[in-house]
């Protein structure tokens, strides 16, 4: 339900003329509500950015969402896999 | 129970529906998605260095003296609280009430899911130009999204578009 409603929160950010990169959780979940630019990660629920304390791993995941904000070939719905590794 | 036990280890690092329990993966596999259509989408038109960035994230947290978000509305709590960008977030409160995910992390380190520390860090480095004054909290777990869609996520836009900010990261739990 929180992969929801970020989305539809982001849809109406960028309705409203704010770019949005709404991180999710639940691939198939991303697929049928299609938020406009989104990362998913291959974490578990309450751990959308990794790993507690672990600032660089948090970091790892925030430029790859800043990453997509820079990628003017997205169109939407930008549904874009987080590499862990930078492979 | 021995074979869920099983699934949910070989799979515990990734967000799938295999986490969830057998009557919560039902509720999803029957509940009706707000599919969003058509697809809104605004363009960066400046480089980050030079944007302010709010954030948006569904984990539940309260300042102190905020009001918690309230578990027994039926459909969900689809308001939003407003959290000041110098926030301490070791003083922020998680009244996310699901039970279907771990909130260990949370407790440990709202960063995870309010990463307030870190995008201070990416200004500090000016990979981020400044943050907004102030950020949103929702708590995701809104199975009955039309009061969502119709009144506080178009409140909560307005909030930040007159804030003027350049870009938002949303962040669910």
């Amino acid at each position: 339900m929180c992969n929801q409603a970020v989305s539809l929160v982001a849809a109406e950010l960028e309705r409203q003329g704010i770019p949005t990169v709404a991180i999710q959780l639940l691939r198939e979940v991303a697929e049928r509500v299609r938020p406009p630019r989104a990362l998913f990660v291959p974490f578990r629920h309450g751990y959308p950015l990794g790993v507690p304390g672990d600032a660089k791993r948090q970091h790892a995941v925030i430029e790859a969402a800043l990453r997509l904000f820079e990628d003017q070939t997205l169109e939407p719905p930008a549904l874009v896999d987080f590499k862990p590794h930078g492979e | 129970m021995d074979r869920n036990k099983a699934l949910v280890t070989s799979r515990e690092r990734m967000g799938d529906t295999s986490e969830f329990s057998l009557s919560v993966r039902l509720f999803l596999k029957a509940y009706r998605w707000h599919r969003i259509e058509p697809i809104p989408w605004t363009p960066l038109r400046k480089p980050l260095a030079d944007c302010r960035l709010a954030l948006v994230s569904s984990a539940g947290f309260v300042g102190p003296g905020q009001a918690p978000f309230d578990e027994s509305i039926r459909g969900g709590d689809c308001s939003f609280r407003g959290i000041s960008s110098d926030a301490d977030v070791t003083t922020l409160i998680e009244t996310h009430r699901s039970e279907s995910f771990d909130h260990t992390g949370l407790h440990q380190d709202p960063n995870l899911a309010f990463p307030i520390d870190r995008v201070r860090e990416l200004v500090q480095s000016r990979r981020l130009g400044s943050l907004n004054h102030r950020h949103l909290s929702f708590m995701g777990s809104i199975t009955a999204a039309g009061r969502l869609v119709r009144n506080t996520a178009p409140e909560a836009a307005r909030w930040l578009a007159e804030d003027n900010i350049d870009l938002a990261l949303l962040v669910p739990v």
